[in-house]
């Protein structure tokens, strides 16, 4: 959002917007900052929902201990798929167990998914994008044909494999982790390549490097902040995927499992089999995901509009 | 007293009264009966395979040498053989005579000949030909074809369950001259002497077939069978998917069982259309914990993860949900071999006191050194029952300390575990077709001898063996009772080596125009369709 | 420019036999054996299980397997599935039409739903109308196909007692019951990739929408839906096109939970299927297709781009 050096803009410089947004440039940092959101907050009332979404769902996991009404692994017979009351705000499912409780928890096992997956892919994506348009030449076509390769290979077969070649960790998240990321890092490498490159033909580059900095250095001085944009649109764009496809691994059984709460599980297996007697089983888990992902496009939609100088109006 | 192993005097399973099993109906030929079956069969060759995928669509294609009898699942009755078994004095050879007006769907007559081919194939499979039962049949030592239309079984020694296992589903008749061309004919085709012809199918998808005019069998009352014209089998593999297709009525009714919750389901929705047929199944879960392993080497350990497992109230529980119900040892529970419910309480974690067994249970594990005991606990990612099995099972023994951490894995990678010995304890199954010690006690025998491939717990118990292969021996069914109620003391309570932990119950809703199909406790036998008929509506 | 094109055909074998080796390589490094599978919970003696793997040939070293599955490759014979023993082939070509078409359907879905809601929500750029259009697209990304798809058969059964044909009719045998049969999988898979769609659509139009061009049009009192329609529409369908002929390309490969939820049987559950057998063959050859499927259309949608922008070319 803060880029490090000033974007080397088209030829058409004169208009109020270009003038604007020199003027935005030359303000101080922080209060950059601040006007960026403030401004956020008041242009774009879907992303700032978004974002609301966002935070409340992240309070959820963060005080789930204290939010939640049970212990999302409480057997409690008795309770057995009874209908949401004042005792079970959503219900509780063929356990017994508090489905509100559950979802509250669950909110936990989506963050740790989509923020490892996401932050991890995308990282990766990015490193391996920017290397590739900036080192060019062969690096660059081997890089693109092991891209290839990892975005035409269905995401069922990494997942077992990942799953299955992890062995017993003791933590099956980390394989579901693993598993999601794959498919994010040629798709994040491919959008940074395409913006690495127009950028990688600036002659600002060419001087910089002319001038003796090292590769290294200029990858990451002055090509990366200036990908940082779709980088972090991709990183929100990807949170929400990297939700669902968590809940569509659990749905195959090759996700997290039982008792874990986590919302994809939850609809596969009581969601599931009991969709008419007890539909709230699968409502919930469903609304939830359904939720999160959306905060999470929401915002990154806003975000990227207001990133992109073309695409503000007035 | 050979005979007597083939009529068991035992309790039939419990049917809900319907329109089918309710006599006095005359039944109505024609029509094709549409049923779901949840996968595809890997090859066509009853022989080879060990899914009922593949009995339930391929079954009526082929004929047995005996098969239950489908009005009363416990009695074994002829198929092509003319008449029961005659057994010599020293009860070493077994003669059966054949009918003589069996054809094959190609037209040509079935001879001992073929019998024997049959035979020769499961028992004594050549190089490059798997029989997965030919163990079964270790007590054979020949088969004979003395003249046209009679077969004879040779001995080792007398076997109380050898007649049985002659009725067994997979034991489909096949034509010698077939299998002499070509011993893997029947892997890919489909010629038999059953009641229905094949009639096509389209992988992944159906399977269909059609009526046998030329069949060889009659109902009481001379008419000719099958009734049927025809049937189809969907391949639905998605539960959900198989409800909703009775529901819309695509299909008529399915063989393996349902849920609880999709039985009400559809009972909720069709309330006028549905009939139910619930029995108890021979298919049950074992706790098994790998003897090779510290702290399972100790027996203590070993008590105490089955002494905090409150079975009752679990299957009480439980059976509202999935497909578990009834508490029992090592033997189907109100089958001819259970053990009565006096006995069975006294067995460690079978007791009704649920607070006294956890706190025994937790003073085991002091005593051993390990009171709080942690381990992987593998299991099948399967839904229906393994799931709700297995956490039932983690939250009771949270309850006495114990954290057992669910590492499922799908089927493949679970199997690989299992032979490899490298997992701690798992969740372990089995379904047989019959009530039979042989059978059920098969996981039970020494891991490197005759349990191999099948006991994994892994141990090693010549005192267990020895017991095993008594009871084998033994032809008198009450000794016989007596001997298996020794083996299940010594094996779940004394040693504790491997355990049920509940036993399976099959529930099955279908459209009440089916008649003439009766439920059994495996969904293995009876599925020829022989005696099926369509109702008019 | 022949140069380019020969170069990125040449591009694909080493893509594609990337593919391949990673495919068999990881499917062999994980653990599970299919004829133990076969005979779980049987008494088969440890020699006969060696016997037939030995028959399957599969305890030859992999280098060994492998040179043999290229090799027949070469001669076009994908081999036998080691489930079935029927050819990989008749498999396979049982089940290519029903995904091949609900592909089509639901790109054909996604798109009459993306285009003209993306092109209204970029005219109607920050009025609510725009808001309420973001939010049902997206409702497309967030929600679960499979839940969506399960949520519909719900309805429909509840509602009007109708559920979908579980057995598949070919198109031409009869379009009634094949629509039937495949409208709402159609309609759960295609509701999410109209979201993709309709996002481009729109930040594609919107920036054609400032172009001088249409800025010309207007002032030469052109009406407003002329100009949309006849000058900004057809220069922003290009990035459109791109990014709907690449989700197709993915399509094909995400149906399989779809397939599972709707009981469909195409390709998809049968990568599902052969993956939980461990069936090798199947699986190398299904893996080797639906990659082979991606990186064509991926060489056809850059040689579209060519075509439809003459100021595109590649060196």
């Amino acid at each position: 959002m803060t880029p490090a050096e000033p974007r080397a803009v088209s030829g058409r410089a004169t208009s109020a917007e270009e003038i604007a947004k020199r003027r935005y440039l030359e303000s101080t940092g922080r209060r950059r900052f601040m006007h960026f959101w403030a401004d956020f907050i008041r242009r774009r009332p879907l992303g700032t929902a978004g974002a609301v979404l966002i935070i409340v769902m992240l309070l959820a996991a963060a005080f789930a201990n204290v939010v939640a009404p049970y212990d999302p692994t409480a057997i409690n017979f008795p309770d057995l798929l009874k209908p949401p009351s004042p005792e079970h705000l959503l219900g509780a499912d063929n356990f017994g167990r508090d489905v509100f409780s559950r979802v509250i928890f669950g909110s936990r096992t989506a963050l740790l998914v989509g923020f490892s997956a996401s932050l991890i892919g995308c990282t990766l994506g990015l490193v391996l994008g920017v290397a590739s348009a900036y080192l060019g030449g062969r690096t660059d076509q081997i890089i693109q044909r092991l891209m290839d390769v990892l975005l035409s290979f269905p995401l069922i077969v990494i997942a077992i494999a990942v799953v299955a070649a992890l062995g017993t960790g003791e933590d099956k998240i980390a394989n579901v982790i693993a598993a999601i990321t794959v498919p994010i890092v040629p798709r994040v490498a491919r959008v940074v390549r395409s913006s690495a490159l127009s950028i990688v033909q600036m002659p600002y580059i060419e001087a910089t490097r002319s001038v003796g900095s090292g590769a290294i250095r200029i990858m990451f001085r002055h090509i990366v902040p200036n990908v940082l944009a779709p980088y972090l649109i991709m990183l929100t764009a990807f949170l929400g995927q990297a939700i669902l496809l968590e809940a569509s691994l659990s749905f195959l059984g090759l996700g997290v499992f039982e008792p874990t709460a986590s919302w994809g599980l939850m609809l596969r297996g009581a969601g599931m089999q009991f969709l008419e007697q007890a539909p709230w089983l699968a409502i919930a888990p469903g609304v939830a995901i359904s939720m999160a992902v959306f905060g999470f496009n929401l915002f990154g939609d806003s975000l990227r509009d207001a990133l992109d100088p073309r695409l503000r109006t007035g | 007293m050979v005979l007597a192993a083939c009529t068991q005097t035992a309790k039939p399973p419990t049917t809900t009264v319907s329109p089918s099993a309710a006599g006095g109906e005359k039944p109505v030929a024609g029509g094709t009966l549409t049923f779901i079956v949840n996968a595809e069969p890997p090859s066509f060759d009853g022989h080879r395979e060990t899914t009922f995928a593949l009995l339930h669509p391929i079954a009526p294609h082929y004929s047995l040498l005996y098969k239950f009898d489908p009005n009363d699942l416990t009695k074994v009755i002829p198929d092509v053989a003319a008449e029961q078994p005659a057994v010599s004095a020293d009860k070493m050879t077994v003669t059966i005579k054949l009918r003589q007006d069996v054809k094959f769907h190609d037209g040509t007559g079935m001879t001992s000949e073929d019998v024997k081919a049959t035979y020769d194939k499961i028992i004594f499979p050549p190089t490059g030909v798997l029989s997965p039962r030919a163990g079964a049949y270790a007590v054979v030592s020949a088969v004979n074809a003395p003249d046209k239309y009679t077969v004879e079984f040779k001995l080792k020694y007398p076997s109380a369950s050898f007649l049985t296992n002659l009725a067994s589903p997979w034991n489909f008749i096949y034509s010698a001259a077939k299998l002499k061309a070509d011993i893997r004919f029947y892997e890919k085709n489909i010629m038999g002497t059953g009641p229905f012809m094949y009639d096509g199918n389209t992988k992944g998808q159906d399977w269909k077939g059609k009526k046998n005019p030329d069949y060889f069998g009659k109902d009481k009352d001379g008419t000719k069978l099958p009734y049927l014209d025809a049937y189809k089998a969907l391949i639905i593999t998605d539960a959900n998917a198989g409800v909703t297709a009775i529901r819309s009525k695509q299909a008529m009714i399915e063989f393996r069982g349902f849920t609880p919750s999709q039985r009400d389901d559809l009972s909720r929705s069709l309330p006028n259309d549905l009939a139910i047929q619930e029995a108890p199944w021979i298919c049950v879960n074992y706790v098994v914990p790998n003897t090779t392993k510290k702290p399972f080497d100790d027996p203590r350990v070993r008590r105490a993860l089955t002494l905090a497992v409150d079975r009752w109230a679990g299957g009480e529980a439980l059976s509202k949900t999935t497909i578990v119900k009834d508490v029992g040892g090592l033997m189907r529970p109100k089958g001819p071999f259970a053990m009565n419910d006096t006995d069975l309480v006294k067995i460690a974690g079978f007791g009704k006191d649920a607070k006294a067994n956890k706190d025994a249970a937790k003073k085991l594990l002091a005593d051993a050194g390990v009171p709080t005991l942690s381990f992987k606990f593998l299991n099948r990612n399967i839904q229906t029952p393994y799931e709700p099995v297995a956490v039932y099972l983690i939250d009771q023994w949270k309850q006495v300390g114990i954290t057992a951490t669910h590492d499922v894995k799908e089927t493949s990678a679970y199997q690989a575990d299992l032979r490899a010995g490298t997992f701690e304890v798992a969740l372990d199954f089995n379904c047989d077709f019959l009530d039979e010690p042989d059978l059920q006690l098969a996981k039970f025998g020494s891991a490197s001898k005759a349990g191999k491939g099948l006991n994994f717990a892994y141990y090693d118990d010549t005192k267990l063996d020895g017991l095993i292969d008594a009871q084998s021996r033994e032809t008198d069914p009450a000794k016989r009772v007596k001997l298996v109620g020794d083996i299940e003391r010594y094996a779940m309570d004394e040693m504790a080596y491997q355990y049920p932990v509940l036993w399976w119950y099959r529930i099955i809703p279908y459209l009440n125009t089916v008649r003439g199909w009766k439920i059994g406790s495996n969904h293995y036998t009876n599925q020829d369709l022989t005696t099926v008929w369509l109702a008019k509506k | 420019m022949r140069r380019y094109i020969v170069g990125r055909l040449l591009l694909m074998i080493p893509t594609l036999i990337g593919v391949a080796i990673l495919t068999f390589v990881i499917m062999r490094a994980v653990p599970g054996d299919i004829v133990a599978l076969r005979y779980a919970g049987s008494s088969v003696p440890q020699s006969v299980i060696d016997q037939e793997r030995h028959i399957l040939g599969l305890d030859k070293p992999m280098w060994a397997q492998f040179v043999d599955w290229m090799t027949s490759i070469s001669r076009l014979d994908l081999g036998q599935s080691l489930w079935t023993g029927h050819s990989v082939i008749d498999e396979v070509q049982v089940r290519v039409p029903l995904s091949i078409e609900l592909a089509v359907l639901a790109t054909l879905f996604a798109v009459a739903l993306a285009i003209p809601l993306g092109v209204v929500a970029a005219v109607r750029q920050d009025t609510w109308i725009d808001y309420a259009i973001r939010v049902f697209s997206i409702g497309g990304l967030a929600m679960p196909s499979f839940w969506i798809g399960i949520m519909m058969v719900l309805v429909t059964l509840t509602l009007w007692g109708w559920a979908p044909p579980v057995v598949f009719t070919p198109l031409f045998d009869d379009p009634i019951a094949n629509l039937a049969g495949l409208i709402l999988p159609a309609i759960a898979v295609g509701y999410r990739y109209s979201a993709v769609s309709m996002r481009m659509t729109r930040s594609t139009v919107l920036e054609v929408l400032r172009e001088d061009y249409v800025r010309t049009a207007r002032a030469k009192g052109l009406r407003e839906s002329l100009v949309v329609v006849r000058h900004a529409l057809r220069n922003a369908l290009l990035p459109v096109v791109t990014v709907v002929s690449l989700e197709f390309a993915f399509l094909i490969g995400g149906l399989v939970v779809t397939e599972q939820v709707f009981n469909l049987n195409g390709i998809g559950k049968l990568l599902v299927d052969a993956v939980a057998h461990r069936d090798y063959p199947l699986i190398q050859a299904l893996v080797l297709l639906l990659a082979a499927v991606f990186v064509i259309v991926n060489f056809v949608v850059d040689m579209i781009y060519v075509v439809l922008d003459p100021r595109i070319r590649y060196a």
